[in-house]
């Protein structure tokens, strides 16, 4: 688990201190080493965090003196079995690390070496021979890789801020990803928050040979057809398959040469995990957990039960009033985007307090809500399908208020008012987005603040219509659950849970996430399951609580799920109000800037002086515009007037 | 008090769920919810403002679209709960 950066293309001035500069910006990521090669025709750099093969894993990596070099980031978890297999095949290795694997396996196969890598991984292999420069992303975008041109050369990196080392990369604000994110909460990849810097997208390839640059897919996310017949009939017997698969996929992310401990957040996934991972080692496993002073976002008394329960070595990190805004920035540094929540930075901390305590990887349970449909907003679709086959019922949409027991607003609402504000009725129930049409339509309105000039640019644009033009042939064909799940899982997951609130906030303090329930095996297995199985009635990710039986306290097992939230604008009020919050919200700093209305900013930033702002659309705009303001100011240092820019 | 209930209330909504911002006209009877003007906190922000500027108390099952989700019918609710105005105020 590293950070690394290259360039394709000949004539690179001063390639060695260039290199040297593009590993310092991602220094974060790979404390333990550092690494250049300038090779003819191509360049690589590397900064490593030791955790598998600690004594000869020093990369970028050759074989044959030169012929394949390799600079990776990442893991690959069944690399023991893939050099048993190398080996048996007359493979000789230097190292007993991962790294070695891919650089044999690529001169076996070629490209098609990715189908039989199971790992979070990003990398780029340097073909000397066929002068190759051959680019590769994990299936679901576990481990990041951003990549530009300058002139005819091709420049890559595990962080944008890598790419801004290099002379000619310029950093401006794409208004089009900022209204994706402003609808969508990221942006769609291959697009990023920078303009003409671009994302490789998750189980895609990079080719570059012979001055042409080819990208493509080889592996997607897919579902069968809604109706079609499924081999999945015996509950118990796919609840004992499920079992078996993620205890082998957290057994594979246990491989390291130091210690692994995991997150524990109180809820199923994490405590999942944890519980399998304790009895996976002989030692006592190390928990991290983050507290919140606020009641409504604590779930300390859950985290210590199931530490407790399965007798870790539990620590946490206290998150009050102030801690959210001290580390915002810094927050967004690493984000390298604006985000419309505070999430990460909880994250942040605990990513601290975990490297404090001496560890370097963590196991999660981040991916079962994708995998098993596990977020409201799956409830929520199938709610409102309910009620659109009903229109006027006054019964039906009262179960809008069971998905949301921790949204004050809501509680106190009609029926005829819930019916209308998640949509029911409204939306045709063949729009391709329709169980996310509700959110998009939520954070869109905190367009609102957008300036005349950022409109002028954005005029006819639809961020929506982008996301839907994006889909698969098949999508039509699947089960409404299905397709809910492969937009989750194929934007959102990559575009913001496992970036923004993952690998970012994981990698600020040189930290390895493994995602066991991201495992492709599992993620694949999960993909034919009926639906019903999943979301059962209204009971998420009931084939798990079945499989996962035995392993948790029953009250843990049976605990409804409770979203991973902070505390938004509140975050920015008393002890929070720092003076680089006043001045990003100031009339004068936004009408420089240009993205926003400074008339229309400064009611908000009242209001919210006034009274904590309660309301979705109003702290979604706060966070967002705050985080906006900060990211021009870090990556442009607010020189540039982002619109004119555009 | 200045200004009919109409205007009134459009002024408070411009004002608090708009944050000023006059570019996009509020059409009397166009949706306040699915023109993303207000959402599930903003409607009980609508209703202490209703029930402080007007005097009146709105039980709880008068809190409904059909009273609230436009300007007419939030003058045409308010009138009647006053006798003040009629719906073309």
């Amino acid at each position: 688990m590293c950070g690394f950066g290259g360039y394709f293309g000949a004539g690179v001035s001063e390639a060695e201190p260039l290199l040297r500069r593009m590993a310092s910006a991602i220094a974060h990521r790979g404390p333990d080493e550092r690494g250049t090669a300038v090779l003819d025709g191509a360049g690589l750099c590397h900064t490593r965090l030791s955790i598998v093969g600690l004594a000869d894993g020093q990369q970028p990596m050759s074989l044959d003196g030169g012929r394949l070099t390799i600079a990776f980031n990442g893991e690959i978890f069944n690399y023991v079995e893939l050099r048993e297999a190398l080996i048996a095949r007359g493979r000789t290795f230097r190292t007993a690390s991962d790294t070695e694997v891919i650089l044999h396996l690529y001169d076996e196969k070629g490209p098609d070496c990715l189908a039989d890598l199971n790992g979070d991984f990003a990398f780029a292999i340097w073909d000397a021979p066929r002068r190759r420069m051959f680019l590769a992303r994990d299936r679901m975008g576990v481990r990041p890789l951003f990549y530009t041109s300058v002139g005819d050369r091709l420049f890559f990196a595990s962080e944008v801020k890598t790419l801004l080392q290099v002379p000619g990369v310029e950093a401006e604000m794409d208004p089009f990803a900022l209204d994706q994110m402003f609808t969508l909460w990221a942006p769609i990849a291959p697009r990023t928050a920078f303009k003409n810097i671009h994302e490789l997208e998750p189980g895609h390839m990079m080719l570059v040979e012979e001055g042409r640059q080819a990208i493509r897919p080889y592996w997607s996310l897919s579902f069968p057809e809604h109706g079609a017949p499924s081999r999945h009939t015996d509950e118990r017997a796919v609840a004992e398959e499920l079992r078996a698969l993620l205890t082998d996929a957290t057994r594979l992310r246990m491989r390291a040469d130091v210690p692994v401990g995991s997150y524990l957040s109180g809820g199923l996934d994490s405590s999942v995990i944890s519980a399998l991972a304790a009895g996976m080692t002989p030692e006592i496993l190390r928990t991290f957990s983050v507290a919140f002073e606020s009641a409504e976002h604590d779930e300390s008394a859950f985290q210590n039960e199931v530490a407790a329960a399965l007798g870790t070595m539990h620590a946490s990190v206290n998150c009050g009033d102030g801690d959210i805004a001290a580390v915002f920035p810094d927050v967004i540094r690493f984000t390298e985007r604006p985000i419309l929540r505070t999430a990460p930075a909880p994250l942040f901390k605990l990513s601290a307090l975990v490297r404090e305590r001496g560890l370097k990887v963590v196991l999660t349970g981040e991916g079962a809500d994708e995998v098993f449909a596990g977020y409201d907003i799956f409830k929520e679709a199938r709610v409102r399908r309910f009620c659109a086959r009903q229109p006027g019922s006054r019964m039906r949409p009262h179960l809008f208020r069971k998905l949301y027991p921790y949204l004050p607003g809501l509680k106190q609402q009609s029926a005829e008012y819930l019916a209308a504000f998640f949509g029911a009725g409204a939306d045709s129930l063949d729009d391709p987005l329709f169980s996310h049409k509700p959110r998009m339509r939520a954070t869109g309105a905190a367009k609102l603040f957008f300036s005349a000039q950022l409109r002028e640019t954005l005029a006819g644009y639809d961020a929506a219509e982008e996301l839907a033009s994006r889909l698969p042939q098949e999508f039509p064909r699947w089960h409404p659950l299905h397709q809910a799940q492969y937009l989750e899982s194929r934007f959102l997951l990559p575009g913001y849970i496992l970036s923004s609130q993952g690998d970012r906030m994981a990698m600020a303090h040189g930290i390895e996430g493994r995602f066991p329930f991201l495992d492709h095996r599992l993620v694949e297995f999960a993909t034919t399951l009926p639906p019903e199985m999943k979301l059962k009635g209204l009971v998420e990710k009931h084939i798990l609580r079945e499989a996962t039986k035995g392993l948790l306290p029953e009250s843990i097992l049976r605990r409804t799920k409770q979203p991973y939230r902070a505390p938004d604008s509140a975050s920015f009020r008393g002890a929070g109000e720092k003076d680089y919050v006043r001045e990003a919200m100031s009339a004068e700093k936004l009408a420089d800037c240009g993205l926003f209305n400074p008339a229309s900013v400064s009611k908000l930033f009242a209001k919210s002086r006034q009274q904590p702002l309660s309301g979705f659309r109003d702290n979604a705009a706060f966070v967002g515009i705050l985080s906006s303001q900060l990211w021009l100011e870090t990556f442009t240092g607010s020189r540039i007037r982002a619109v004119e820019a555009a | 008090m200045a200004g009919s209930i109409k205007d009134q209330v459009r002024a408070f909504i411009v004002e608090n769920f708009l944050f000023g911002d006059t570019s996009a006209q509020i059409d009397d009877d166009a949706s306040l919810i699915e023109n993303d003007v207000i959402d599930s906190t903003g409607v009980l922000e609508l209703v202490a403002f209703i029930e402080e500027r007007f005097g009146v108390t709105m039980a709880d099952a008068e809190i409904v679209p059909a009273n609230l989700d436009s300007l007419d019918r939030i003058t045409a609710f308010v009138s009647t709960k006053t006798g003040k105005e009629s719906l073309n105020a």
